[in-house]
């Protein structure tokens, strides 16, 4: 090893020997690993802004520019995302969906990972390995077996609003288990089994203290869990009933490859507004609940890595 | 003692808790699947072509998925082709993730220094745009008279007509690359992150260059996050459909996800969309295993 630095060291030639010594500087700087970085961000973002920009494209084509317009947001009277009623209604869909399935999600996921991190047993273990499961599985399995449940067998679910949000709720569920129990780990039995020594019954303890703990898991699976359901794609397609029920993303996959106008990119638009105010708000009060805590950015816990 | 009081005077609360989603998951996400086999092994009835589920496995009829394993090999092999490309798809697609993703990740935890929180911000930004606004993005771009072709002709002085959306294998990996990239890109950052400064210190100080410091110490300790991430962004990519619909469309490109999405909306044909489902289930539990023992191990290092 040594011997091979001697070599470099010794190695004549000016120009030649700068570049050796660049390459065996210890402290250089990463140029290529910045080159990259910031090429890979240019390849993974600007697609999308320039699907953003020709939205406010002022002729119909999404190719070329032809200045700059609103009238596919709201100036079009027949083809615009605020005149046009299936785009409309596909953007209240979207957004009553996001606010149902997280509204049942969240409960049922935060009281299952308190349970399943105490409950110890056979029974637990189980629900845990499911819990991975549905975790990891493709959703398209999921999306099939519940199709295959709504439309052969005789049951109370039915295609539409009710089917996508159980649907979507059970693909859902995971995230806050896998959040909040990562943050249990973090807290321990003690704090709830001082709040009973000092009186309080077991569910006040959880209530008024390990609930209180939670708080900011709780907040951020909520907010992942939102901008995921909004964004879902395969189990909405799947469980949707008719054209009324169908979301933005099933109406960009349905009329992308036929010739859409940019309005199809002024619905998408909205629909990437809501996702990222709806993660920027949220990451903004998880900093402030989590405010005084070592290592307390968190933007990975929004993305589902915990 | 005192655990053990504390414990029992808490112990009822927590089967409680647990049942509602445990239920939940019993009632909507196993016995769904149990569901599938059932249509899978069960029977078509012949004049209203609906499956007909057999909840008794003992009578059940494995014509159906006799009738789609005849035809993956041999003369008659349809559905073979597609299965194949599935698998070289999601391999290749992966690595190129892989590749990209690497170096991305490591740079962030490594050398981002004071930009790094913006950085990560803007590296998984992709995560919360929906994956089929990103894939209309690149519709736009490969059209026939859109911005990648235009680009190729540098202004109009070649002239360039390249039908990228007319079935090209390489169109469907690159979109299931972008579109996957961002799920790889944060359980590496992660894995990295965990590995001490002071260890690849230790390895230069010792006298190993850099490639050896990567080969001897960097990649074994990021090993396990490599397996996991390659598993997270494998696994969806087995059940993806839509990529290909969007970027190509056509049945020379088409994957397992497209044959369960076909047979599962042809009338007679749903057994047939049953058995890929199972397939691919088959497919994805065997790296799940070697997942849960991936994340096992990792939450034993984390702590």
């Amino acid at each position: 090893m040594s011997t091979a630095r001697a070599a470099g060291v010794a190695e004549g030639g000016s120009s030649r020997r700068s570049l050796v010594g660049w390459w065996k500087d210890p402290w250089r700087r990463p140029r290529l690993l910045l080159g990259i970085t910031l090429l890979y961000l240019l390849w993974s973002l600007l697609p999308v802004l320039i699907a953003v920009l020709f939205s406010f494209n002022a002729g119909r084509s999404r190719t070329s520019w032809q200045g700059f317009s609103t009238r596919w947001y709201y100036g079009d009277p027949l083809q615009s995302v605020w005149q046009d009623p299936s785009l409309h209604t596909a953007v209240v869909h979207t957004l009553w969906l996001g606010i149902l399935a997280t509204a049942i999600t969240i409960p049922l996921g935060v009281a299952m990972a308190l349970g399943l991190d105490r409950w110890r047993g056979r029974l637990p273990a189980t629900a845990n390995v499911v819990v991975l499961l549905s975790f990891v599985l493709p959703e398209i399995l999921l999306a099939v077996a519940l199709l295959f449940v709504v439309t052969v067998l005789q049951t109370p679910l039915h295609l539409g609003t009710v089917g996508q949000v159980v649907g979507l709720v059970t693909y859902q569920l995971s995230y806050p288990v896998v959040i909040v129990r990562s943050r249990l780990l973090t807290i321990g039995a003690q704090y709830e089994e001082a709040a009973i020594d000092l009186g309080a019954s077991p569910s006040g303890a959880v209530r008024r203290v390990l609930l209180r703990m939670l708080l900011p898991a709780i907040f951020a699976s909520t907010v992942l869990v939102f901008a995921d359901v909004i964004d879902d794609f395969v189990i909405v397609r799947y469980l949707s009933g008719d054209a009324s029920t169908e979301p933005v993303s099933v109406k960009i996959y349905n009329t992308a490859r036929a010739a859409p106008t940019p309005a199809l990119n002024a619905l998408a638009t909205v629909l990437l507004v809501m996702s990222l105010l709806v993660v920027f708000v949220g990451h903004r009060a998880y900093r402030y609940f989590t405010r005084g805590e070592r290592d307390s950015s968190g933007i990975d816990v929004f993305a589902g890595e915990v | 003692m005192a655990d053990r009081a504390a414990g029992s005077r808490t112990r009822s609360i927590w089967p409680l808790l647990a049942i509602p989603g445990t239920v939940w998951l019993a009632v909507l996400f196993v016995a769904p699947m149990y569901v599938v086999l059932a249509i899978l092994f069960g029977q078509v009835d012949p004049i209203l072509r609906q499956p007909v589920p057999v909840w008794n496995p003992a009578h059940w009829d494995v014509s159906q998925f006799d009738y789609v394993l005849r035809h993956i090999v041999g003369p008659d092999g349809f559905f073979g082709p597609a299965l194949m490309r599935t698998l070289v798809y999601v391999l290749t697609a992966s690595a190129l993730c892989l590749l990209i993703a690497y170096p991305v990740a490591y740079f962030t935890a490594r050398f981002a220094g004071r930009y790094r929180g913006l950085l990560l911000a803007a590296l998984i930004s992709p995560f919360w745009i929906s994956y089929m606004m990103r894939m209309l993005a690149w519709v736009n771009l490969l059209q026939n008279d859109g911005l990648v072709n235009k680009t190729l002709s540098l202004g109009g002085l070649f002239d360039v007509h390249v039908d990228w959306l007319g079935g090209h294998a390489g169109t469907v990996v690159l979109g299931l690359v972008y579109g996957y990239v961002p799920y790889m890109i944060l359980p590496l950052f992660a894995g990295l992150d965990r590995i001490p400064a002071g260890a690849l210190e230790a390895a230069r100080d010792l006298g190993a260059n850099r490639l050896e410091t990567f080969r001897r110490v960097t990649w074994p300790m990021s090993r396990q996050a490599v397996i996991v991430s390659m598993l997270v962004t494998c696994l969806p990519m087995l059940g993806d459909y839509f990529t290909n619909d969007l970027l190509s469309g056509s049945p020379r490109t088409s994957m397992v996800g497209n044959l369960i999405n076909e047979s599962v909306l042809t009338p007679g044909e749903t057994g047939q969309a049953g058995a890929f489902v199972l397939l691919v289930l088959v497919v994805s539990l065997l790296p799940m295993a070697l997942y849960v023992r991936a994340s096992r191990t990792g939450a034993e290092i984390r702590t």
